[in-house]
């Protein structure tokens, strides 16, 4: 019993030895004082403590760039330009930046250290992201696996959004929250709630944490981030290509456009499986005895099971874009979906004579 | 007890005992940061200085509280000396990497993420539970921990040296890479094998 104790007690007070020991080496070590980290050469210089990363600096200072995996150096998504004052590019950072960004000293903004003065660039637009608090507001189920989830922000708070952008949604994990990035499909004029469409992934943080909540529900999230701009000539087509759970940027595009100009010409054409991974085709059509220009083309890759009914097309979504689109007309596109289904209306759409400018996609 | 003097001690961890190529131990680091000479002087003096380090404290810990009859603790915790042994490199290594990070940092982006890395190299470990085994007094520990990480250092300086020169070689394709940077160990451990009968350690 006597052994039990007195090693018990021998491995603690070792452990507690060495903590110590490192926690005192680190107050003394890692003291890099306070330095400077300029945004953007002077639009918004911070004070702040030497010795942290960039990211949690600018966490601390409510500047939310993106961030997936909460600066663990794994989603590479919170890349920022360090112009000086970074030290050298890491080995943990490598995998994430191709040539020409690490030409123009593009860094993972959760890997650069703050040991000196650091000065950044970062999209301004980031600059205006802010953190939301938020109440779940209503759930529907649209499909077996997809969802609609509208939150509605706190104490009458409002978000200023474009079609196409999307926020990130803080989900708890087993190492910490994480934030897991989800598009908004609300129209932009819906200023006081967010809403989303989220598909089940089996084991997913992100998915399964949003799938489980009920309307009261607390949330937080930040955003807008985002760089699609809509064109804002009228006389330019919009097409809009979605696969499986890629609606929601679409839907807020189209609610959008509609409600600013309501004759401008638009063709949605979204691709599914089977008739039940159809949504949203009910409310579309409502829209379209509103505003004739609205063309809505869905399309099943799958064979019909003998009790299905479809009016619709039949054959992967590329096909049907390839039949109902004429050449030579403005259009710009936006599409949403799996990577071969882009890949594939990709180079449907650059034959119709859209500019490779003109076409925005979202792959996952 | 072990009467060997501590410097034959040092000759023999880096030539006929080296714990790389003798003992295979640390090979993981070895062979992950043996393409450039620079970095592998880098992480060889490293280790080098942690071994040495942590095989003197870890003596000091095994005989004045581990050990049976150990003047601290009336009991004996020899059980403990594995996870004592890891946790006091671990916390070691961190307190270099603070301090190379503060007064080296061109070192410390040298090294990069090899030098967490060095917590869990085998070879550092081994060469405390080696002076355990070997029951060596505390010079010969100093000796053994010193020595083996210069064996070290040489084996994968020689290692990077080779590799450099390799690079516009003709290597066959299935080759290329980790494989034929296996093969180059064996050959070198195969070549320090000559030196053996020049010095006897057990």
């Amino acid at each position: 019993m006597a052994l039990f104790l007195w090693a018990t007690i021998t491995f603690a007070g070792l452990v507690v030895a060495l903590s110590i020991l490192l926690i005192v080496s680190e107050r003394v070590l890692v003291n890099y004082g306070i330095c400077k980290l300029d945004i953007n050469a002077g639009e918004k210089p911070l004070e702040v403590d030497g010795g942290q990363t960039v990211l949690s600096a600018l966490y601390a200072n409510e500047i939310f760039i993106p961030s997936a995996c909460g600066g663990k150096g794994s989603c590479g998504h919170c890349k920022i330009t360090v112009l000086s004052g970074g030290g050298p590019l890491l080995p943990t950072e490598t995998p994430f930046l191709d040539r020409k960004e690490r030409r123009s000293n593009v860094r993972l903004a959760c890997q650069v250290k703050i040991r000196e003065d650091v000065y950044i660039k970062v999209p301004s637009d980031l600059l205006d992201v802010k953190m939301f608090d938020a109440t779940v507001h209503r759930t529907v189920s649209l499909t077996h696996d997809i969802k609609e989830i509208r939150f509605r922000i706190n104490d009458g708070g409002e978000i200023k959004q474009r079609p196409g952008q999307y926020i990130q949604i803080e989900a708890p994990s087993p190492d910490g929250p994480v934030f897991r990035a989800y598009s908004i499909s609300s129209a932009y004029y819906d200023v006081n709630d967010v809403e989303l469409n989220v598909r089940l992934i089996p084991g997913g943080i992100g998915s399964t944490y949003l799938h489980e909540l009920k309307e009261g529900d607390p949330v937080k999230f930040t955003g807008p981030y985002g760089e699609f701009y809509l064109d804002e000539d009228p006389d330019t087509e919009i097409v809009c290509v979605g696969g499986g759970a890629g609606m929601a940027p679409m839907k807020n595009i189209i609610y959008s456009l509609y409600d600013k100009w309501p004759d401008r010409v638009c063709w949605l054409f979204f691709g599914c499986r089977t008739t039940k991974d159809v949504f949203y085709l009910k409310e579309y059509r409502e829209l379209a005895q509103k505003h004739p220009n609205f063309n809505i083309i869905y399309a099943l890759s799958d064979n019909l099971e003998p009790d299905e009914v479809w009016d619709g097309e039949t054959g992967f979504i590329h096909l049907a874009a390839d039949k109902c689109l004429k050449e030579g007309i403005d259009r710009q596109a936006f599409l949403c979906g799996p990577p071969p289904m882009i890949e594939a209306v990709m180079r449907i759409l650059e034959e119709k004579g859209i500019d490779e400018d003109d076409i925005f996609y979202d792959k996952f | 007890m072990n009467e060997t003097s501590a410097l034959v001690i040092i000759v023999a961890a880096i030539f006929t005992n080296n714990i790389l190529l003798a003992n295979f131990l640390g090979m993981c680091s070895f062979i992950a940061c043996s393409n450039q000479i620079s970095t592998a002087i880098g992480l060889g003096t490293a280790v080098t200085f942690v071994m040495t380090m942590t095989t003197m404290i870890n003596y000091a810990i095994y005989h004045t509280i581990l050990k049976e009859g150990a003047v601290l603790v009336p009991y004996d915790l020899t059980f403990l000396t594995f996870i004592v042994f890891i946790a006091v490199i671990a916390a070691f290594v961190q307190f270099v990497e603070m301090f190379i990070e503060r007064f080296s940092p061109k070192l410390y982006f040298a090294l990069g993420i090899f030098l967490p890395l060095i917590t869990v190299n085998c070879a550092i470990l081994g060469a405390s539970l080696f002076m355990v085994i070997r029951n060596y007094n505390f010079a010969q520990s100093v000796g053994f921990g010193f020595g083996g990480g210069i064996g070290w250092a040489v084996a994968i300086i020689l290692m990077a040296g080779l590799r450099q020169k390799m690079r516009y070689s003709d290597v066959p394709k299935p080759f290329k890479g980790v494989a034929i940077a296996m093969i180059v160990t064996g050959v070198l451990a195969m070549a320090f094998m000559g030196f053996a009968g020049m010095v006897t350690i057990q």
